[in-house]
């Protein structure tokens, strides 16, 4: 099978993998440089536990071939820590219990930095449909919903936009 | 069966290399094609793309407006002079679905997807395609769909609509915010504020592929909306129409509920 | 909403002062969670790590006539094709652990398939990718057979035989009855007295657990002989008993790390992906994955049983309720799984949270050709709980009392009598009843406000029924009451041949209903999948072999869990 050479940025860092054709970016983070950040969980792009950011934008990557990520910027849930500190979504969502089995946490988050970045003051509407494309099974909507409102609205700051 | 991916810079060059091979589809944003990648097995063992800039262009002149076939849902959003179609680009996925999801794919999806063609087909739009394929009506371009799979779509093009009331769109699912669709709902009413006339109803999920009512349309032609009209049109709204049963919904359960949708739509906009 | 304490209630019973309990706490796991780093089962990577697809029936049922996998062999990438025959013990029954039931489902189908998705081949690939691109050269020559898909029509004595271990398609329990049987009082002789009866039918659908981690497992080879394997099980040890069993390996040789789960809600204890991926790793000598993709958890994973229950009330005319009668079937799907223990379960919870003092039941773990149906979140309980509820508001409205007043003038109390025969304590619903009508501004009466749980129970309420009726309906033949499911495979001789406790009487007057005898003279005798017991004396297995202590250990369970055993086919 033929492999193909992809340079692109992971949170901030310079990465160069290969890519089988047709491979889809979900796989390539995950096999291919190692972040096991994003989540498998259906390869359809039902679920939105596998979101990741491409230049600044919510994408599933479980549906975005891994090929069309060259020379962009990926941004996934491994790179919201400042150092040792919490991104303030992930103080958040550890405070007021917004992760139960965790396995859609990482997705929320990137949904959530996603609605931030670009809507620091979000109405509730806003939140439920930023996050209306992923799926939390443990059904713990509302702690989510409120702990995105929690950092929103505070001071970038606080928010900490990166 | 190996697949591989061809990246063309021109949009031309795209359409050269899925016309030439019946076992190439192409891949817009990917929400679609991805998934049966992603499932193995697939009927095709090419994926071409194309890094064309035209090819998510958004251009409008006068009361037109021309869509590149790239341009995403999101773009769509982000775009003020399209405010008409945004309830029906955010009906369409999550954020994560609508930075990805095209107007081209979104022609070629199958029930239960396919809202924004839905809308396309009410609004009467043209489909352009690329080279000298030339432009056809969405109703021609739909009734072939099946043969169109290889003809690359350049662009899809409409008139803007300035009447907030004359074009009305409503997407009907089970989950809130938001989930696949039991059907989709476009109505274009010229002239809604008094009596219509040219009037297009097109049921998304109503059947195989986005269609019209015609018996929606009979009856909504010539007459201003009030209760009895809104009445007539649900009542006549499936002459013809043949539902799906799904996962989603059952075609008897579709039966029931299109014409009470439509009749909301008309009445509370 | 914030969640409201009402701490008034039952103060005296309650010690609010403590360290931890009723104090606010950091979940230990949520760090890891929010940085994406809980290790979940596919977060572990490894050096020609290969992948595991099955080719499923299309089928509801269907014999298999031949499997020809030349073509998917010789498909890129691909290492090896399992078939059924390449699993070393390849019938099991999940509560075989627990001594409860017949080892009645192959890990691999070789014979015939049961219900749509049953998996007759696993190809081993070194990509995910080319092993679906093999799947799809695999070719089943199936011959389609009749099927059943509803639990009352697969009771009826023409319908097809869905698990040839169990020719009537119903569980036996106790090695006698083809249902699970309560007996509580005389409900006719209340119902004959009863002001009103009121009789309901109820059912539900399948319910998907839908986890957004599929189930799967990876196992690769470990130094000393072992396997380590990584699963999203939520039951290890289950899990590592299972695969085990059906791998005939010493458990020791198994090394299992779970424990945090991707969403489980029950639909992770099925433990079939753990000796597959095993499997996988021990004929390759590669690590090995085997998961579900979406569609597969869907349609493949386990659920929620569908029920259907027809419930009969006895009522006066101030609305106490004197009587009540189930007949409940639970849909099993094409095996066993857990539905015959969530019918245990589930007869011990009726008639619901409420003192009514004759109490029957027949309830059917019914076999269909549907996916086979496990565990979720209260399951044997959730069910019937809708059934009975809906049923007391059909019952509200025949006697024209009070919905809420019903359900506190029948509720419990600390003291009283249950139809599984133990006192009830704390019990609390009066309370719930009393606060859930207040926070929606239901008006109750002002005695049904100031009723108790904690008074008017007990004393004569706390008494057995004076008699109880019994009787034989549904007696089955040919079955035992003990016995480890296991059977004596490869020769293995059985030490639970020595406990058959149940012994099989002909049946008197077996007068079911609904109308359902075995009558195995009249059906395809299944069968058995080890030689007659009788024929079989089992000798003292020798003290010094591994197997028996093995099997002593069998001995042991099979004594401790002979309230509840299951049974053995003669």
């Amino acid at each position: 099978m033929t492999k193909k050479p992809v340079q692109f940025q992971l949170n901030g860092d310079q990465k160069a993998t290969f890519v089988d054709d047709g491979q889809n970016l979900l796989d390539v983070l995950r096999r291919g440089v190692g972040d096991l950040t994003p989540k498998f969980g259906c390869a359809q792009g039902t679920c939105g536990t596998c979101t990741v950011l491409i230049d600044g934008q919510p994408h599933m990557s479980c549906l975005t071939l891994a090929e069309t990520v060259e020379g962009k910027s990926v941004t996934t849930t491994a790179g919201l820590e400042n150092g040792a500190e919490l991104h303030p979504l992930q103080k958040a969502f550890m405070e007021q219990f917004a992760a139960q089995c965790g396995y859609c946490t990482p997705g929320m988050l990137m949904a959530a930095k996603a609605l931030l970045d670009t809507n620091p003051n979000p109405t509730r509407e806003e939140v439920v449909e930023a996050i209306s494309g992923n799926i939390c099974r443990c059904t713990g909507y509302e702690a989510i919903i409120n702990a995105i409102l929690s950092v929103a609205g505070n001071s970038p700051q606080r928010y900490g936009v990166r | 069966m190996a697949i591989t991916v061809e990246t063309h810079d021109r949009l031309d060059d795209a359409a050269r290399a899925l016309a030439s091979d019946q076992n190439a589809r192409f891949h817009g944003g990917g929400t679609l094609v991805m998934r049966t990648v992603n499932e193995g097995d697939e009927p095709f063992s090419k994926l071409v793309l194309t890094r064309d800039p035209a090819y998510r262009e958004i251009r409008s002149s006068g009361g037109s407006v021309v869509l590149g076939a790239g341009v995403t849902m999101s773009a769509i959003l982000a775009n003020r002079e399209l405010s008409f179609l945004h309830p029906v680009a955010r009906s369409v996925g999550g954020p994560a679905i609508r930075s990805a999801a095209t107007v081209g794919g979104n022609l070629f999806a199958e029930a239960p997807y396919g809202d924004f063609t839905t809308a396309l087909l009410a609004l009467g739009a043209s489909v352009e395609i690329a080279g000298s394929g030339g432009q056809s009506s969405i109703d021609d371009w739909l009734r072939d769909r099946d043969r169109n799979r290889n003809r690359l779509v350049r662009a899809v093009s409409l008139d803007r609509v300035s009447d907030d009331r004359s074009f009305r769109f409503r997407k009907i699912s089970r989950v809130k915010p938001k989930g696949v669709s039991i059907l989709s709902i476009a109505a274009y009413l010229p002239g809604s504020g008094s009596r219509i006339t040219g009037a297009r109803i097109a049921f998304g999920n109503m059947a195989e592929k986005p269609v019209r009512s015609s018996g929606a349309e009979r009856a909504l032609d010539g007459q201003s909306i009030n209760e009895q009209v809104a009445e007539a049109a649900a009542a006549a709204a499936l002459d013809g129409l043949n539902p799906v049963s799904d996962a989603i919904a059952s075609e008897w359960y579709r039966r029931e509920v299109a014409g009470v949708h439509l009749k909301r739509l008309l009445i509370e906009g | 909403m914030p969640v409201e304490f009402r701490k008034d209630i039952f103060s005296e019973e309650r010690d609010d002062n403590l360290n931890e309990i009723g104090q606010p706490t950091q979940r230990q796991d949520a760090l890891g969670h929010v940085t994406g780093r809980s290790p979940y089962y596919d977060d572990h990577l490894f050096d020609n790590l290969h992948h595991m697809r099955c080719k499923r029936s299309p089928h509801h049922h269907a014999r298999i006539r031949s499997i020809d996998i030349s073509a998917a062999e010789r498909m890129p990438g691909v290492r090896r094709i399992l078939l059924g025959k390449d699993v070393p013990n390849n019938l099991n029954t999940l509560l075989s652990l627990l001594d409860f039931g017949i080892d009645d489902e192959p890990l691999i189908a070789d014979k015939k398939v049961s219900y749509i998705g049953e998996p007759v081949a696993a190809v081993i690939a070194e990509t995910d990718r080319q092993a679906r691109d093999a799947v799809a050269k695999i070719r089943v020559d199936w011959e389609v057979l009749p099927h059943v898909l509803d639990v009352e029509e697969a009771v009826r004595s023409d319908a097809p035989t869905v698990n040839d271990v169990y020719p009537d398609n119903v569980f036996v329990y106790h090695g006698s009855y083809d249902h699970q049987k309560l007996r509580y009082g005389d409900v006719d002789a209340a119902f004959a007295q009863a002001d009103h009866v009121v009789e309901g039918r109820y059912q539900m659908s399948p319910i998907e657990q839908a986890p957004t981690e599929t189930c799967g497992a990876i196992a690769a080879p470990e130094t000393n002989d072992r396997f380590v394997c990584y699963t999203s099980t939520q039951a290890l040890f289950f899990s590592l008993g299972t695969a085990a069993k059906l791998l005939n390996v010493q458990s020791n040789r198994l090394h299992f790390i779970g424990g945090t789960v991707g969403g489980g809600f029950g639909g992770k204890v099925d433990s079939l992906h753990e000796p597959m991926a095993i499997l996988g790793c021990m004929v390759t000598g590669k690590p090995c994955k085997f998961m579900f993709d979406r569609e597969e958890e869907m349609q493949v994973g386990a659920p929620r049983g569908a029920e259907r229950w027809y419930v009969k009330d006895g009522v006066m005319n101030d609305g106490r309720i004197v009587a009540r009668k189930f007949t409940g079937y639970f849909d099993s799907g094409a095996y066993t799984r857990l539905s015959s223990y969530a019918i245990i379960k589930c007869v011990g919870h009726l008639p619901g949270p409420y003192t009514i003092p004759n109490v029957y039941a027949d309830v059917y773990c019914v076999f269909t050709n549907r996916t086979p149906a496990t565990a979720m979140r209260g399951f044997g309980i959730t069910g019937v709980d809708f059934a009975i509820e809906a049923h007391m508001d059909k019952v509200a409205e025949t006697v024209g009392i009070d919905p809420v007043e019903l359900r506190i003038l029948n509720a419990y109390r600390d003291g009283d009598m249950k139809a599984h025969r133990r006192l009830a304590k704390n019990t609390a619903l009066i309370e719930c009843c009393q606060v859930a009508a207040e926070k929606s501004g239901w008006r109750i009466s002002d005695q049904a406000r100031q009723a108790s749980s904690l008074r008017d129970g007990g004393g004569d309420r706390a008494q057995l029924p004076p008699h109880t009726v019994t009787d034989q309906n549904g007696r089955v033949e040919g079955f035992e009451g003990t016995g480890y499911a296991g059977g004596n495979k490869g020769g293995m001789p059985s030490p639970m041949e020595q406990y058959q406790t149940i012994p099989a009487t002909p049946a008197a007057q077996p007068a079911p209903q609904p109308s359902q005898t075995a009558a195995p003279a009249n059906r395809p005798a299944a069968q058995p999948s080890q030689p007659p017991a009788s024929s079989v004396p089992p000798p003292p297995p020798p003290a010094t072999s591994p197997d028996a202590d093995q099997l002593r250990d069998r001995t042991r369970h099979s004594r401790r869990f002979s309230s509840i055993s299951g049974l053995r086919r003669r």
